[in-house]
């Protein structure tokens, strides 16, 4: 197997989860443009149930974080943890399979979403025979990522790797908690737990999901394609191991936060903020130790679009971590909680951190899979780079004021002790930014489609190489 | 909230399982020389 004409890495795997992952950005990014039309113009639901907001905003949420981010989560890993353990994928064929199984659970999502099963669980939408699925191609992505690193060249377990690994392992937990249901029939399951019992469950799940798939699998991108497009080592090595070591320990319990001033008990509401209060400190070391590699090379930015997309990602992470504890807090939750603020908080992550990163990281990728210096068109990716920057600005700032318009007017009161306003004039209120947050999106949409064409370009240009695995310099 | 004596079992475990790793890593030299490792990945690959 170690045969020196054999020893290659396994490449067509990551070229396919990178291309997917585009094509995925594409389709998520459009129904969010179509879910942002109906809550401005109602009539866009056409009165076709499959169609309904109800249904599109689910399939909306799944293929932006699992079909986008996971197919970018996937690829990026089998590419980093070869790389950084010079040696094949373990088992090349279970990597095959969680490729065409993570499809399935994608193909099986768009169907099944908008024809409107749902299991009532927010970022677990999915029915019971298509979560058993999930649970399998999850344990095979653990089998050929763990056994990688177990058959590794390199001594050291590189840092992007431990974040990737916990990733892998807390999604596997968290999955399988959350989802434990009892069937009633193919496409139809109760939860196995009740009333706030669920609720707790529910958020144990949905933050940690946050944490470890939309942060951690993430920050392992970071770690890696960071230092590689800017050719420089990260700030500190050292801070990179405490900024892994932080989060993990202390991530597990933010969750109860997204249930302030309910049927929880209060001291779980309290514990809630307080770890969301004390995840401000490893967050921003690690966003800190992200900027500053470029430290010595800002010039860099000037020229480079690639690199402005992985370190302006990094900003917004670094906002959107302040910004997720201060609304933990419970006396801001009682003005953010069920505004459209909370929606403009999850999209500054979503779009600025998530989106740019894994956006930077498979224009990394894309020249080197398919041979080329670099991508089709170097201009389209710097207007990529405007069009997402504008459209996340606009999303946010509009969603910024609606939420907080939104919390001021709900809890308006008469001197009489009535409210000043009823729910319907804060919807009025809203339309205008409602508005503004469709430009936004579809700012972010043609810059997603810019790059499709971009990618497609650069792959039918090239040609897929082979690339040897470098032979062991030192024991 | 029965929930909790799933739900805190369950973190108690998980942090045993992290600092299960976290021993595994320093006992096994992970932490050793670190400065270089992130030097490492710009060489060859």
């Amino acid at each position: 197997m170690n045969s020196s004409e054999q020893a290659v890495y396994n490449d067509s795997v990551v070229r396919q989860f990178s291309i997917m992952a585009v094509v995925w950005g594409v389709v998520g990014m459009l129904m969010g443009v179509i879910i942002a039309s109906q809550l401005a113009w109602p009539e866009l639901n056409f009165g076709i149930p499959w169609l309904s907001y109800g249904r599109l905003r689910p399939l909306h949420t799944n293929a932006v974080i699992f079909a986008f981010g996971g197919c970018a989560l996937f690829a990026t890993s089998y590419y980093v943890v070869q790389r950084t353990c010079h040696t094949a994928l373990f088992m090349p064929k279970l990597a095959a399979f969680t490729f065409w199984g993570w499809q399935l659970v994608i193909l099986a999502a768009a169907i099944s979403l908008p024809l409107g099963f749902n299991q009532s669980k927010e970022y677990a939408e999915l029915e019971w025979p298509i979560d058993i699925l999930i649970a399998i191609v999850w344990v095979s992505y653990a089998v050929v990522f763990f056994g990688t690193v177990g058959i590794r060249k390199v001594k050291h377990i590189y840092v992007a790797n431990w974040f990737y690994g916990a990733f892998i392992i807390a999604v596997a937990l968290l999955h399988i908690v959350n989802s434990a249901a009892m069937p009633a029939g193919w496409m139809k399951s109760y939860s196995a737990y009740a009333g706030a019992q669920d609720a707790m469950v529910q958020w144990w799940y949905g933050h940690n999901a946050v944490g470890f798939f939309l942060t951690a699998g993430f920050l392992g991108m970071m770690y890696y394609f960071i230092p590689k497009q800017a050719g420089r080592p990260v700030y500190s090595y050292r801070l990179s191991i405490v900024h892994f070591w932080a989060l993990i320990f202390t991530y597990m319990w933010a969750g109860p936060h997204h249930l302030h001033y309910t049927a929880l008990p209060d001291w779980t509401q309290s514990v809630g903020m307080v770890f969301s209060l004390v995840l401000l400190a490893p967050s921003w070391g690690g966003m800190i130790n992200g900027i500053m590699t470029l430290s010595g090379a800002w010039h860099k930015l000037r020229d480079d679009p690639i690199l402005r997309f992985l370190i302006v990602s990094l900003s917004f992470y670094g906002m959107s971590t302040f910004e997720g504890p201060m609304m933990a807090i419970k006396t801001v939750n009682a003005l953010s909680h069920y505004t459209d603020w909370t929606v403009g908080h999850v999209h500054s992550g979503a779009l600025g951190w998530v989106g740019l990163v894994s956006m930077g990281s498979i224009y990394y990728l894309i020249p080197k899979l398919f041979g080329r210096k670099e991508m089709f068109s170097v201009k389209a990716i710097e207007v990529h780079f405007w069009l997402a920057t504008i459209g996340i600005v606009l999303y946010i700032a509009a969603m910024w004021i609606a939420g907080v318009m939104q919390g001021l007017m709900w809890r308006a009161i008469n001197a009489d002790g009535t409210l000043t306003y009823t729910f319907v004039e804060s919807v009025k209120a809203t339309y205008p930014f409602y508005v503004i947050r469709v430009m936004g999106g579809l700012l972010y949409l043609s810059g997603m489609i810019i790059m499709l064409w971009n990618v497609v370009k650069t792959a039918m240009g090239g040609q897929t190489v082979t690339v040897a695995i470098p032979a062991p310099a030192h024991a | 909230m029965d929930i909790l004596y799933l739900l805190i079992p369950l973190s108690v475990l998980l942090v045993l399982f992290i600092l299960g790793g976290l021993w595994w890593a320093i006992h096994r030299g992970q932490f050793d020389s670190v400065e270089q490792e992130g030097e490492r990945i710009l060489r060859n690959d």
